[in-house]
């Protein structure tokens, strides 16, 4: 039998695991016994794909079994009450889970490649975000950190089903009042400003650079000039999300509509296309690519300006002013519910969008399968 | 017709220019529209000028108000002009020296995010797992408002003494490794086939691999990422000072004109905060030049 | 838009009168591009008549101008001197009146269009009615045989089914005059031949005029009833070949001492017009 880096890699860790038994735990005696079994039972199964006679899918199976039974086992560990630095055999543990994890992603990362599964595909992203919260957990508890630096995940999840009223205003204040007005009149402004200056080459070579220029700038800087002129309320802050979507789009739109070959506009010309016929066929198809990228970049870029446009000023609602207040109140596991509503609505707007380029732009050479 | 002035009539300086001619008269316009009814309540309000005022007593007041609600250009340049040109730039109250504090904290971000997001892509360029793992979540990172978190981190760090630089530097290090990261694993993959079954017929390993052929072939793609990396630290740094009421820097000046109405000093410091911004990404473009001329890329 | 039929005998002549005036006259044609350094003459002096039926190739090698006359023709390029005339009327005004379909050297298909939707195109444009549209559709879908193909989308073809489609399309609004620039140019030599022999039955059952650009001395003897050799600085005519093979040819003809002998003069022709010739 030949022995493989990896074989040994895993010798060592199940060893270990084995020693993780014996150490101190800092606070708790002795493993309890439910949490003992359940470690002795992950680092079996997780050693049994060492073995070549198991099926590829068998082997990824297994161990991502062992590594969430390893998990469950030292989450268990740490709510008996292992806690602080000389908790050695907690440490020695939570290694050998960071092997456990990371044998499991990888073989999950071959199978995905192997199959070609689209599903497959999720499964590393998955393991490695449930894997981050888990250590969070297992870190911040293990540790004692202090709730006000860095908040276990338990507390978020609590701070969230708590506040969830105010979290739900917050979100309409910012998101729905603010953030969309903002980004349907930024963003269609600047395709409309983009489409029109199609045909005033002076003017597009005069907006261009400029567009380029303004887009490099810290425009959220112009927040309290906004609420100077538009008030406390969602308006200023639409105002502002406006002026960052603006630009953006503008260059996406002009540089889309220039995307065309010479080839391609010489053959609507021997059609003897007029303007409008040639702009509506064939160049604004074109340009869809770079208008949704402009899309998907102002999404991000308007959540963060409704937001942070509230620090300068805002009614007592929104999802700025509870960040800043829920701060200056050292409440930081609210601070963080407000970012993971801000983080999930932000995802499923960037997610919808990019739904929808791979609807309308299902021709493009990043996109489409070869029949 | 000389070529001098073709290339003026065909170029991108005539235009420009143009187009900011226009917008500087549009802002004088929309400074005499915006503030005049101030002043016209003003006027009626006194009984020498009560229905005795003209239209150039109009314009003339609306464009040199104390706090007027759209300072005119020039009210915006002698603000500069005395608090950049004629105070000592060490003085707090020169705009020099809060541009140079927000401007310090920003470059030790975008040094610290460009590393990290360089050393995060040659990673994920090597190791398989990780880019089944990591990139979906490094792409998902950016629909997190990370501004919006920079007043926790701020607070927080303050609270167990990390105060001054290094937070705000933090806050635009996040800001920049996104965009570096993503660009630089475009240029690291972006050698042809062709390229790579070229070198490896010459036997070449991993690392000789990388130094010879990925590591130049990146650069084309890796400046455009600084430059949008530069300009994000700025802004992080700027939104950095926001939270604690700095006494520091361009976004604590951005604050103070803004609680005490000082429209001015506003869109003084705006007016830097932009110059800052746009003289970075012309100092990573200038880097840029230099780089390709010596690599033989067109000038 | 008028109705684009025309009334054809048996043989394939049409029966009007317009059908004396020959499709392309260029009379001393001239073209000279300004460049930032000095001024370059793609075209000098070129007289060339072509008459309705021909197959007239233009041969040559880069920077002749084959393909900048073809752009002439097609009021895709304006001359600078010396006149032309394209069914008896200006360029512009052919090209306004959609007298003629272009075949470009890619094919120049619209990705988010079926095969189906690229070849009504120039339908739409027209403003034909969409059953009429469809009709046609089918009928030049069918006459390059890519019927079965109408849902599929350019990237799920062959380069040589693309140029098909091309092809086609510039069929789909029954032009009299076809204009091809090295439609094949970028497909392999056994797709070539094979294309070449469709353009050629193509040609015998439609009877229109087809002026095709190209630099294979074989492809353009094989297609051609009339062959011009052009050579560059300036982009001049050298030769015309008259070719006197029988109209329905087959690729065996390419073994036939007449085609040798053809293609013999036309490389004569195109040395001519390099300047070394060593005879």
């Amino acid at each position: 039998m030949k022995f493989r880096r990896g074989d040994i890699v895993l010798a060592v860790t199940v060893l270990a695991g084995a020693a993780a038994l014996f150490l101190p735990l800092g606070g708790v005696g002795l493993w309890p016994r439910a949490d003992m079994l359940l470690w002795i039972a992950a680092l079996i199964v997780a050693a049994l794909p060492a073995l070549d006679y198991l099926a590829r899918p068998i082997a990824a199976f297994l161990a991502l079994l062992g590594a969430v039974m390893a998990g469950a086992a030292l989450y268990g560990l740490i709510g008996a009450g292992a806690r602080g630095v000389h908790a050695y055999g907690l440490w020695l543990g939570v290694i050998v889970l960071v092997v456990l994890s990371w044998r499991a992603m990888a073989l999950s990362a071959a199978l995905a490649a192997a199959y070609k599964s689209n599903l497959l595909h999720l499964a590393a992203p998955i393991l490695l975000g449930v894997w981050t919260i888990f250590m969070w957990q297992v870190l911040t508890v293990g540790f004692d950190i202090p709730r006000v630096l860095l908040p276990p995940p338990s507390d978020i999840a609590a701070s969230m089903v708590a506040s969830s009223r105010d979290l739900a205003l917050d979100f309409v204040q910012t998101f729905i009042r603010a953030m969309i007005p903002g980004y349907v009149i930024g963003c269609g402004a600047g395709f409309i400003v983009g489409v029109l200056v199609d045909r005033v080459p002076f003017l597009q070579r005069g907006l261009l650079p400029l567009g380029n220029l303004v887009s490099a700038l810290p425009i959220v800087a112009v927040a309290p000039i906004m609420v100077m002129w538009f008030g406390f309320d969602w308006q200023s802050k639409a105002a502002v999300v406006v002026i960052m979507t603006f630009f953006p789009m503008l260059v996406s739109t002009i540089a889309g509509l220039a995307a065309l070959s010479r080839m391609e506009l010489d053959l609507m010309r021997t059609y003897a296309a007029t303007y409008g016929q040639t702009l509506w066929k064939a160049r604004l198809q074109a340009a869809m690519p770079f208008i949704f990228n402009a899309l998907k970049i102002n999404s991000t870029l308007a959540l963060i300006g409704a937001i942070v446009a509230e620090f300068f000023g805002t009614p007592v609602v929104g999802m700025g002013f509870r960040i800043s207040t829920e701060v200056g109140r050292m409440n930081i596991s609210m601070v963080w519910a407000t970012i993971v509503v801000a983080a999930v609505a932000g995802s499923a707007a960037y997610g919808a969008l990019a739904l929808m380029e791979r609807i309308v732009t299902f021709w493009h050479p990043s996109l489409r399968k070869v029949a | 017709m000389n070529s001098l002035a073709q290339r003026l009539r065909d170029g991108h300086a005539l235009p420009v220019l143009a187009i900011v001619a226009v917008l500087i008269a549009v802002w004088y316009l929309g400074a005499i529209w915006l503030n005049s009814q101030r002043i016209i309540d003003l006027y009626e309000a006194d009984e020498d000028m009560k229905g005795k005022w003209t239209t150039s007593d109009l314009i003339r007041d609306t464009l040199s108000m104390n706090r007027p609600v759209l300072p005119a250009p020039d009210q915006v340049v002698m603000e500069l002009d005395r608090s950049v040109l004629e105070v000592a730039p060490t003085s707090n109250r020169s705009l020099l020296y809060h541009a140079w504090v927000t401007l310090s904290a920003a470059l030790v971000g975008f040094g610290l995010g460009a590393l990290l997001g360089i050393a995060l892509a040659v990673a994920i360029v090597h190791v398989k797992t990780l880019e089944r793992a990591l990139m979906p979540w490094v792409i998902a990172s950016q629909t997190i408002p990370i501004l919006a978190i920079a007043p926790m981190i701020i607070v927080v760090l303050g609270s167990i003494g990390f105060v001054g630089l290094m937070p705000k530097a933090f806050i635009s290090a996040y800001l920049c490794f996104f965009p570096v990261t993503i660009g630089m694993v475009k240029g690291l993959t972006s050698p042809e086939p062709l390229q790579l079954d070229l070198i490896r017929t010459y036997s070449a390993n991993e690392g000789q691999i990388f130094r010879k052929l990925r590591w130049p072939a990146s650069f084309a793609f890796l400046f455009p990422s600084l430059k949008i990396a530069v300009a994000l630290a700025v802004v992080g740094a700027i939104v950095g000072e926001l939270p604690t009421g700095a006494a520091a820097g361009l976004g604590a000046r951005l604050l103070a004109g803004s609680y005490y109405g000082q429209t001015v000093q506003i869109w003084s410091a705006l007016v830097l905060a932009s110059l800052v911004a746009g003289l970075s990404v012309a100092a990573v473009g200038w880097a840029e030049r230099i780089t390709m001329r010596r690599m033989g890329g067109r000038a | 838009m008028a109705k684009i039929e025309r009334l054809r005998d048996r043989s394939g002549a049409e029966v009007s009168p317009a059908a004396r005036q020959p499709a392309v006259e260029v009379a001393g044609l001239n073209l000279v591009f300004q460049t930032a350094d000095t001024p370059v003459t793609a075209l000098s002096d070129i007289n060339l008549t072509v008459n309705k039926g021909d197959f007239v190739s233009l041969i040559g090698p880069s920077g002749c101008g084959k393909t900048t006359l073809l752009r002439v023709i097609a009021d895709l390029e304006r001359a600078t001197g010396g006149s032309i005339q394209v069914n008896g009327v200006s360029p512009e005004q052919a090209r306004l009146a959609r007298a003629y379909g272009y075949v470009f050297q890619a094919a120049a298909l619209y990705p988010w269009r079926s095969v189906l939707r690229n070849v009504t195109l120039p339908l739409e444009i027209m403003g034909l009615s969409r059953k009429e549209q469809l009709e046609r559709a089918a009928r030049v879908i069918e006459l390059v045989e890519l019927t079965g193909f109408e849902r599929k989308f350019p990237w799920q073809l062959s380069g040589g089914m693309q140029q098909r489609v091309s092809i086609a399309r510039a069929l789909s609004f029954d032009p009299d005059l076809l204009l091809m620039d090295e439609p094949f140019g970028a497909l392999d030599e056994i797709i070539r031949d094979r294309l070449n022999e469709q353009l050629l039955q193509l040609w015998e059952r439609t009877g229109k005029t087809v002026i095709f650009v190209t630099h294979s001395i074989p492809e353009a003897v094989f297609l051609s009833s009339r062959i011009v050799v052009m050579s560059p600085r300036p982009g001049r005519i050298v030769d015309i070949v008259e070719s006197d093979l029988p109209r329905d040819r087959n690729f065996e003809i390419r073994e036939d001492a007449r085609f040798a002998e053809i293609a013999h003069r036309v490389r004569l022709g195109l040395r001519a017009g390099h300047g070394d010739v060593d005879e």
